[in-house]
């Protein structure tokens, strides 16, 4: 069979109108429609409606590029999305999606329950540095669940961690992904942190999970479409057991009157 | 600047005419733009070599596609311009028909025929934005110009005069 009998393909014609075709079957394509007057109909039409296609939208390309799409403006803009960039991108390690990088990075955009997560961890990073103030709302103050409550939009309880030797601080409102977010703060005789962070989520309920940020990790889970992360120092048996106590606290009420929220006004 | 950063710099223009025709919607598109090169930027790090532009046509395929699923959950807006009386005549009818006739594909068989059409990608290069194999392409770039085609001739014949 010599090249210019051979049968050609619609996907050679679409090839042929594209520039894609292999250039050893540009002769037997042009053969085959000068013989083939529906053939060669069908390839002049498509090649008119990519010549409207590009006539239509090619000027936008010409345009000069507006001033909001300067890289160095954008790259500073994007900065405080780093942490919660990395923090997702960790979950997607974590969870075993290693796929090809540009892939990795450009599926859709993290579960609702990563970027609680994220911001959660990055809320707390900023404020266990804060020497003098931690938090908004000192543990003492009466206000603060009822307050905190209310923002987020759910009855917090906040869970007693005394038996890890960790002490109330108080608590702050900070912005969260899809509405008020309110954070606790822990401290323990030897000035380590923990924060408690409570969020609307999108998700209904999701067990606890584990997820490490580096230097410091979380425990994470929704219920009743509210997300809890316990965040503090990697360690992952301790924080595990931290949260499984905060996660039994508060989800269920008190079982004899009054052994939580613990908030003594002693200062325990 | 970076080799990254002028690559990503380079794309911006072939970026907005591939939005624009993709959403049909000046603003829109430049929105996608714009998060597409912040997405692009946050993730520099994780870039390690490969082509700038498929991997930029893939994050704003995927936004718009992230875009159109939290649409789907919300009362739609009509574009004003969506309202206007057509034209019946003149140069701007062909520019309206083809429109219109895009917006009558489905999405993936409308980002395989602009990748190919408008932007110049190989089909090897449409296969890996969209995450198929290139069989897939074939059959949606296909299916896409026999839609077309019998949109067009079903709609006003302005455009069938064109060429």
């Amino acid at each position: 069979m010599t090249e210019r009998d051979s049968p050609v393909t619609a996907d050679e014609l679409h090839a042929y109108v594209d520039g894609m075709l292999p250039a050893d079957r540009k002769g037997a394509v042009e053969a085959w429609l000068a013989s083939h007057p529906e053939d060669a109909a069908r390839v002049a039409e498509w090649r008119a409606l990519a010549e409207v296609v590009r006539d239509r939208y090619g000027a936008v390309a010409e345009e000069p590029v507006p001033a909001r799409f300067d890289l160095a403006k954008l790259a500073r803009s994007q900065a405080s999305w780093r942490m919660i960039a990395a923090a997702a991108v960790l979950a997607a390690t974590i969870g075993g999606v290693v796929g090809w990088v540009g892939r990795a990075a450009s599926t859709p955009a993290p579960s609702s329950v990563e970027i609680i997560t994220a911001e959660a961890l990055s809320a707390h990073r900023l404020y266990i540095a804060e020497v003098r103030h931690p938090i908004e709302v000192l543990a003492a103050e009466q206000h603060l669940i009822p307050w905190l409550s209310k923002r987020v939009g759910t009855n917090l309880r906040i869970p007693d961690l005394k038996e890890y030797s960790l002490k109330l601080l108080g608590g702050r409102l900070l912005p969260g992904p899809i509405g008020p977010a309110a954070m606790f703060m822990y401290e323990s005789p030897n000035g380590e942190r923990f924060t408690i962070y409570c969020s609307k989520s999108k998700k209904l309920r999701m067990a606890l999970r584990y997820q490490s940020g580096g230097d410091v990790a979380a425990m994470h889970w929704v219920e009743s479409e509210i997300g809890y992360v316990v965040s503090g120092p990697d360690d992952r048996d301790r924080l595990a057991k931290i949260a499984q106590t905060a996660y039994e606290q508060m989800e269920n009420p008190p079982a004899r009157g009054a052994t939580y929220p613990l908030v003594s006004k002693k200062g325990s | 600047m970076s080799g990254f950063r002028a690559s990503v710099e380079a794309a911006i223009p072939a970026l907005r005419r591939y939005a624009r025709a993709l959403t049909r919607n000046a603003e829109l598109a430049d929105d996608l733009v714009q998060d597409t090169l912040v997405r692009a930027l946050r993730s520099e790090h994780l870039f390690h070599g490969g082509d700038v532009r498929s991997w930029l046509y893939t994050i704003l395929t995927n936004l718009n596609r992230n875009r159109l699923r939290s649409l789907a959950r919300r009362p739609m807006h009509t574009s004003i311009e969506d309202n206007d009386a057509p034209d019946a005549s003149g140069p701007e009818a062909g520019g309206r028909d083809i429109e219109r006739a895009l917006a009558s594909l489905v999405d993936d068989q409308r980002i395989a025929l602009l990748l190919v059409v408008l932007e110049g990608l190989t089909y090897r290069e449409v296969a890996e934005v969209q995450g198929v194999p290139i069989g897939t392409v074939m059959s949606r770039l296909a299916r896409a110009r026999t839609q077309i085609k019998s949109y067009l001739d079903g709609a006003r014949p302005s455009l069938r005069r064109v060429k």
